[in-house]
C-alpha cells in the first residue's frame, strides 16, 4: 500500500485518486480487523471482507468528520473495530434473553446472592457477604427500574453495554449515562452507609 | 443464585469511585485514536488523557474495542 499523509488520504478519497485510495484503504482494514479477529474462531474471513467494507462505506460519508488529531489510518481503523464489534456483539448474545437475565438476579423474591470464594478467610468471606447485601439492598431501593434493569444486566451479568441498550430501546451513550446515573446514587448511599474503597480492597484481599 | 466475588468487587469498586466528570462512550469513541496514536508511539497515554483511561477501565464495550484496535494496529503498522 501506497504511504499516504493524512492530506493525502482524504483528497485521495474524494478526488480522482479515489478507485486507488479506496482499494488500498480497504486492504488495510482487512488486515487489520484480520489480525484483531485472529482470536476468534467464529469470524470468518468472509466477515471480515463484509466488516470492511461496511466500515468502508461509514469513512467516506463520514471524512467531514476526521479532524486530523490521529493517524489517518487509525482514525478508519477504528470504525471498522467498531463495525465490527457491533455485529459480534449481536451474534455473541442472540440466545441469551434480556429478561431472563435480569430476573435471575432481580427476581420479585429476592434471594440473596451467596459469594464462593474458596481463597477468603472467614473474615473476609462474612465482610463480602455483608457488601453483597448492601448492594442487593441499595440497587431495589434506590434505583429506577430502568436503572435497576440496565445495572444487573451490565455489571452482573456481564452482558454488553451496547447490546443492553439495543434491547431497551436505547443507545450505548444514552446507557452508559443511565448507568452513571445510578452509580453516583449508589456510591452516595453506600458512602452514607460507611462503606470505603478501603472496606472493599481489605474484603477481596 | 451465585456470584463471583470478583464481580462484586468490581461493582463495589466501580461505584465507590465513580466520578462526575466521567466522559461516556460517544467522547470516549472521539478520541480513541489519538489515545491509541500515544500508545502505539509508546508514550503515556493515560496520564495525558487521563479520562478516556477512566473510561476504558469502566466500560467493557469501550476497552474490547481499544484492544482489538491496537492489536490490528500493532500488527499492521
Amino acid at each position: 500500500m501506497a504511504e499516504r499523509t493524512n492530506e493525502a488520504w482524504v483528497a485521495d478519497l474524494r478526488g480522482p485518486g479515489r478507485e486507488q485510495a479506496l482499494a488500498d484503504l480497504r486492504d488495510f482494514l482487512v488486515r487489520g480487523l484480520g489480525y484483531a479477529m485472529a482470536d476468534r474462531p467464529s469470524v470468518t474471513e468472509a466477515d471480515v471482507e463484509d466488516f470492511a467494507q461496511e466500515a468502508l462505506m461509514k469513512i467516506v460519508d463520514n471524512l467531514d468528520s476526521f479532524r486530523g488529531e490521529s493517524r489517518f489510518t487509525t482514525w478508519a481503523q477504528k470504525i471498522a473495530v467498531r463495525v465490527a464489534f457491533t455485529e459480534l456483539r449481536r451474534k455473541r448474545w442472540k440466545d441469551v434473553s434480556l429478561q431472563d437475565l435480569i430476573t435471575r438476579y432481580d427476581g420479585v423474591d429476592f434471594t440473596p446472592v451467596v459469594l464462593t470464594d474458596p481463597d477468603a478467610s472467614p473474615e473476609q468471606r462474612a465482610g463480602q457477604q455483608a457488601m453483597m447485601d448492601i448492594v442487593q439492598r441499595l440497587i431495589t431501593e434506590e434505583l429506577t427500574d430502568r436503572q435497576r434493569q440496565a445495572l444487573t444486566a451490565v455489571m452482573i451479568g456481564g452482558m454488553s453495554t451496547e447490546e443492553v441498550a439495543r434491547r431497551m430501546g436505547t443507545n450505548r451513550n444514552a446507557l452508559y449515562k443511565l448507568l452513571h446515573d445510578a452509580r453516583q446514587k449508589l456510591k452516595q448511599q453506600m458512602t452514607a452507609e460507611g462503606l470505603s474503597i478501603q472496606d472493599v480492597l481489605s474484603a477481596f484481599a | 443464585m451465585e456470584i463471583e466475588p470478583e464481580r462484586l468487587k468490581r461493582i463495589v469498586y466501580g461505584t465507590l469511585t465513580t466520578r462526575p466528570d466521567e466522559i461516556d462512550c460517544d467522547e470516549c469513541f472521539e478520541q480513541l485514536d489519538r489515545f491509541v496514536d500515544m500508545v502505539l508511539a509508546g508514550k503515556d497515554a493515560a496520564e495525558a488523557m487521563p479520562l478516556v483511561q477512566d473510561h476504558l477501565d469502566r466500560c467493557g464495550d469501550c476497552r474490547e474495542e481499544f484492544e482489538a484496535l491496537l492489536a490490528a494496529l500493532r500488527a499492521v503498522a
